[in-house]
This record gives structure tokens, C-alpha cells and sequence, in this order.
């Protein structure tokens, strides 16, 4: 594996007012990886990933994204990055055409390069038949995968997904677990947070976040063996009894 | 440039996508023009008018006659006694009450003065005003002629009635004609309002959806979004000043003196004035119903004080000082010296040097609030 630092935190701490929510974190990601970053809700999981992509900025610590700091040079950053939120966030009120179009269009993306662009998602997600159907009537699923795949248009070094799939089927998650495979094999790097530990073993590496420190990093089979378990399931639990 | 392209394409999309958009735009206007402007009128009529004539003699009869004449009053009743009359202003059945005391006309010939009692309900003090003022013009138009009459058999002491007769002449609307006043102020209403609500909703709609989150992880600059989230209601606006200023010629044939483009110079700095509030209560609010509570709290104050209904001449002073902030003032003015008395760019200047003022201090505002990173 590429061992070229991608992301580079260090220290990296959030309050809100006298709450800190990230407690001075520190950790590495590398180019090409799938990495895992859990914690139980409240963890501050949202709130470190939110410094990482420029949209809050942190107390204090640092953090270089694809070669550029969050705090100073944040606009640069999110030209090298994508994001899928935990909340859809695409235009309800738009076709699956026209959603693909306007996020095509403010990342810089040409007409002639949305075009390309959009037949060929279009294509791979099998949406030919609902191509001009407003969003809204999409099943979840399939909203899901739309929003990954609207993420990667700008064909970004590394992508952000905040709970993907959360809510969504199992035959839906495999698929889309899929999909974010085919896109590490491309060189992407993945930053992915989670609440199923099933889905936790298909990372390259994961961390786990407990009351906005992280409590452990490493490969989930190093994980198991270290904390003598059989499932990332019980490693999570371990570390968040540990805590009460 | 190409980003804002694409955000004002995607805006005029969701638009007109939304049912209710074309209607907003062409039946609102149209409503309002119709039914505010004959509505909020002043003029005051139908007063119901009653009366004690405790004299019954020629000159009280000739006198209640009169004001049977008046297309302002509406004689209703008759009262024997000030008891009865109080009782029915009391339940709200009449406005005034006039009361002819007994040897009025014997008074009148005898020691050429008589006095007569009027009681108006003034719960609405402006339309009492007017009612004294109408009564006042009748009764001293009575007293004219009984003089003249009165007077005239008795030649040694005639004396030719001294009058100054004033001929008013009515500059910008000589009819008097109330629509020609309120049409192009209610204009200004009605682009205000809609521009202010449909704008103050915007953003914070995308805040609402998650949509701005989303927004804020690309590389698009602040300017861009704004600009492309604005000018599509900046068109907006300028579409319903043109439906409402055909509306005003074609239906109520108020005139358009001035030059129209003044007026379309004007709005455009105007809108931007208007958008700036809007954004600027988008930025600070975190629903759409506390945005919406927020533009009304705004338009309500921007409207009673704009002068629109109540002269501002007549209030108190620092109330005049007030409104030299509120833009919907500047709006009102001008669009009434504009259309009325043909005002042309000189005579305008001031406002519209204020309100581009205006448009540089909140949409510099605006921008500063609106965050990308919190």
C-alpha cells in the first residue's frame, strides 16, 4: 500500500464553549485507504470530520488535508474533496439530472464535461428510467447511492461519508459498500464513519472515538487480537464500557 | 461567472417548479391592487347623520335639508330628546348628532347670532376631524345664505355679507382622486414584500434541508452563491413592478408623467436594498418561521412609517427621524413624484443616492454574515 499521508492531524481539538467536544485527537490517514472513524453517538465524530472539511473551525491543533490546512488554506481543501452528509442533501425539488448538473456546475465542472459525466453515473446506477424524476420519489437506498456518486463528479483525492448508510437495507448497504471499494481501487481515499461494526471490518483501518478522544487505532484484525475478541462488535463495546 | 450561472439555473428551476410561484406573482398583485386600493381609502363618507330640531322653524328645516343634500351624510334619524340620541351613539348606530336648540331662527334674526351643538364619535379622531370639517363647510354655507336672506328685509341695516371665497386648484391629481394616490404606493408595498419574503426564506430554507451544508463543502466563493441566490428574486422584483404597473395603467388609469426607466433605475438599486434584508435575516436565522416572523416584524414598521397611509409630515419628530431609515419611505416617494408630477432625475437624486447607500451597507452586511465556516 501507498503509505503517502493524506490526512495529518495532530491535536486537532473543538470546544463549544466550556464543552469540548474533539479532545485533542491525533492521527493519520493514508492515500488509497478505507478508514473506518467510529464512536457511539456524541462521540464528536461529526464535529471532527466538520474541522477536517473546512466547514468549523478548530480551537486549536492542526490538520492538513491533501496537502493544505483546514484553518488557513480551507477553500483549497474542499476543492480536493468530497462530502455526503448523514442527512440527504441533495434538491428534492430537482430532477436526478438537474441535481447532478448544479453540483457539477459549482465544483467547475464544464457542460460538456457534466454531460459525460452524468450519462455515465446515470448508467452505473441504473437511474435511466427516473433520470428526469424529481428526487424526492427515489427510494432511500438509491438516494444514497446518487449522493456518493454526485460527491466523486469532481473526481476528488479523498471522499467524506458521514453514516451512508444509515437506514438503509442490507442488500443496499452491501451494494454500496460496493461501490466504495470500486472507488479505493481507483486510488480514492475513503473517510468513513459508522455506526454498524459488520461494516467497520471492511476497512483498511479503523479508530474509534469515545467521548472525543480516540480510544483506539489500528486494523480491525489487530484490534480483535489486541483486545483478545472475535468481532469489531466487542472491541467497540470493551472501549465504551470501559467508559461508564 | 459560470458557477453563478449555474446557481441561478438551478434557482429559477425550484421557482417555478413550486406551484405556487406563478400565482404569487400574477394573482397576488393583481388582488391586492384591486382590493387595497379601492379599500384604503380616507375619504370619509356615509357618515350616519341624526339630528334634534327642537326649533322646527323654516331656518332649521332649510338646514337639516342641507345636509340631506350632502353626498357625504346619510340622514338616518330624527331624535326628540339628547337622551335618546346619546343612546344611539352610544350603541355605534349614528356618528353625529346635531341639535338645533329652540328659537334658533329667532336668535338668528333677532340678535343675528344662534348656536347650534354638534357631537361627533371620534373613536377614529382622523374621521372625526374630517366630519367637523364637512359639517363646518355646511353650516357656514347655511349661515351665508340665511343672512343674505335674513338681512335683506331689513334695508337700513343691510349690509353686502363680507366673503373671501377661496377656488382651490388641486396640483398632481385635480380630481382628487384617491386610487391615483394609493395605486403606486401599494406598487411599493407589493414589491417589497414579496422580494423581502421570498428572499429572507431562501437561504434559511437550505439551512432547514441540509442543501447549505452541502453548499459550504464546495469551493464556491461567497459572492457566487449570493449573487446567483439573489438575482433570480432581483428579476423577480422587477417582473412585479411590471405586472403591477400595467395593472395601475390599464385598470385604474393612473397616470405615468415621469419617466418610466427612472422608475426601473430606482427599483433596481431598490430590490437590492430589499434583498440585502432578506439575506441578512436568512443568515441569522435558523427556520424559515423565524426568518418569516422576522420580515414581518421589519415590514410592518418599514410600512406604517413609509408614509404610504399617513403622511409623515404629521408625525411627531422623532418618529420623522425615524423613517429617514426605512427605504420603503424613499420607495413611496419617489414613485409618487415619478408617476404624478413627472419628476425627473434631478429631483430624485437624493433618494436614490441614499438608497444606493443603502444597498453598499447592507449587502455588505449580509455577505459578512453569511458563513461558510462556523
Amino acid at each position: 500500500m501507498n503509505q503517502e499521508k493524506i490526512i495529518n492531524v495532530k491535536n486537532l481539538t473543538k470546544t463549544f464553549g466550556s464543552f469540548t467536544a474533539v479532545k485533542s485527537i491525533s492521527f493519520d490517514v493514508n492515500q488509497g485507504e478505507i478508514f473506518g472513524f467510529l464512536g457511539a453517538n456524541g462521540a464528536g465524530k461529526t464535529t471532527a470530520m466538520k474541522m477536517l472539511i473546512g466547514i468549523s473551525k478548530p480551537t486549536s491543533g492542526e490538520a492538513v488535508v491533501a496537502g493544505f490546512d483546514v484553518k488557513t488554506q480551507s477553500e483549497m481543501v474542499k476543492k480536493s474533496i468530497g462530502y455526503m452528509s448523514q442527512k440527504f442533501s441533495m434538491y428534492d425539488d430537482l430532477t436526478i439530472k438537474e441535481n447532478i448538473t448544479f453540483f457539477g456546475g459549482i465544483y467547475g465542472l464544464s457542460r460538456i464535461q457534466i454531460k459525460e459525466k452524468t450519462a455515465e453515473l446515470i448508467y452505473e446506477l441504473g437511474l435511466e428510467e427516473v433520470a428526469d424524476k424529481l428526487v424526492s420519489a427515489l427510494p432511500l437506498g438509491w438516494k444514497q447511492k446518487l449522493s456518493f456518486s454526485v460527491a466523486l463528479l469532481h473526481e476528488p483525492k479523498i471522499v467524506f461519508l458521514d453514516e451512508p448508510t444509515g437506514g438503509v437495507d442490507p442488500i443496499t448497504r452491501r451494494q454500496f459498500w460496493e461501490m466504495i471499494y470500486a472507488e479505493a481501487h481507483k486510488g480514492t481515499t475513503i473517510f468513513v464513519t459508522t455506526h454498524y461494526m459488520d461494516e467497520a471490518e471492511y476497512c483498511d483501518r479503523v479508530s474509534i472515538m469515545v467521548e472525543g478522544s480516540i480510544e483506539a487505532l489500528d486494523s480491525p484484525k489487530n484490534l480483535k487480537k489486541q483486545y483478545n475478541v472475535t468481532s469489531m462488535n466487542d472491541v467497540f463495546l470493551k472501549l465504551a464500557r470501559n467508559v461508564e | 461567472m459560470k458557477t453563478i450561472l449555474f446557481i441561478i439555473q438551478k434557482e429559477f428551476r425550484q421557482i417555478f417548479r413550486n406551484k405556487a410561484m406563478l400565482p404569487i406573482i400574477f394573482v397576488l398583485p393583481l388582488l391586492q391592487l384591486l382590493i387595497l386600493s379601492n379599500a384604503a381609502s380616507f375619504e370619509v363618507k356615509n357618515i350616519q347623520f341624526s339630528y334634534i330640531d327642537s326649533d322646527h322653524s323654516a331656518a332649521s328645516r332649510k338646514l337639516i335639508t342641507n345636509f340631506k343634500a350632502s353626498s357625504y351624510f346619510k340622514v338616518i334619524q330624527s331624535f326628540n330628546s339628547k337622551t335618546e340620541a346619546n343612546h344611539e351613539m352610544q350603541k355605534g348606530k349614528v356618528d353625529v348628532i346635531l341639535e338645533i336648540p329652540n328659537h334658533f331662527e329667532r336668535n338668528l334674526i333677532k340678535e343675528k347670532k344662534s348656536s347650534l351643538s354638534v357631537s361627533i364619535n371620534a373613536i377614529d379622531g382622523a374621521a372625526a376631524g374630517i366630519e367637523n370639517v364637512y359639517i363646518t363647510q355646511i353650516i357656514t354655507a347655511f349661515n351665508q345664505n340665511i343672512q343674505t336672506n335674513l338681512f335683506q328685509y331689513n334695508e337700513a341695516t343691510y349690509v353686502q355679507p363680507q366673503n373671501i371665497v377661496t377656488i382651490p386648484s388641486f396640483w398632481y391629481n385635480n380630481t382628487l382622486n384617491y386610487k391615483t394616490f394609493m395605486v403606486p404606493g401599494i406598487l411599493v408595498l407589493l414589491v417589497t414584500m414579496l422580494t423581502l419574503f421570498l428572499s429572507s426564506m431562501n437561504i434559511v430554507r437550505e439551512k432547514e434541508m441540509g442543501t447549505l451544508e452541502q453548499i459550504n463543502v464546495t469551493p464556491i466563493k461567497k459572492y457566487q452563491f449570493i449573487i446567483g441566490k439573489l438575482f433570480p428574486f432581483w428579476v423577480l422584483g422587477l417582473v412585479i413592478l411590471t405586472v403591477g404597473l400595467l395593472i395601475a395603467k390599464l385598470i385604474f388609469n393612473v397616470p405615468i408623467l415621469g419617466n418610466i426607466g427612472l422608475i426601473y433605475l430606482f427599483t433596481s438599486v431598490y430590490l437590492f436594498v430589499i434583498l440585502g434584508i432578506g439575506l441578512f435575516i436568512s443568515n441569522h436565522t435558523e427556520t424559515q418561521q423565524q426568518a418569516m416572523f422576522i420580515a414581518w416584524f421589519f415590514t410592518v414598521i418599514f410600512i406604517l412609517m413609509s408614509g404610504l397611509f399617513t403622511p409623515i409630515e404629521s408625525m411627531p419628530q422623532w418618529a420623522q427621524n425615524v423613517t429617514l431609515f426605512n427605504p420603503i419611505r424613499y420607495f413611496v416617494e419617489i414613485i409618487r413624484m415619478v408617476m404624478l408630477k413627472g419628476a425627473t432625475f434631478l429631483d430624485i437624486s437624493f433618494q436614490f443616492f441614499i438608497i444606493v447607500l443603502y444597498a453598499f451597507i447592507l449587502n455588505g452586511l449580509a455577505v459578512l454574515s453569511y458563513k461558510k465556516v462556523n
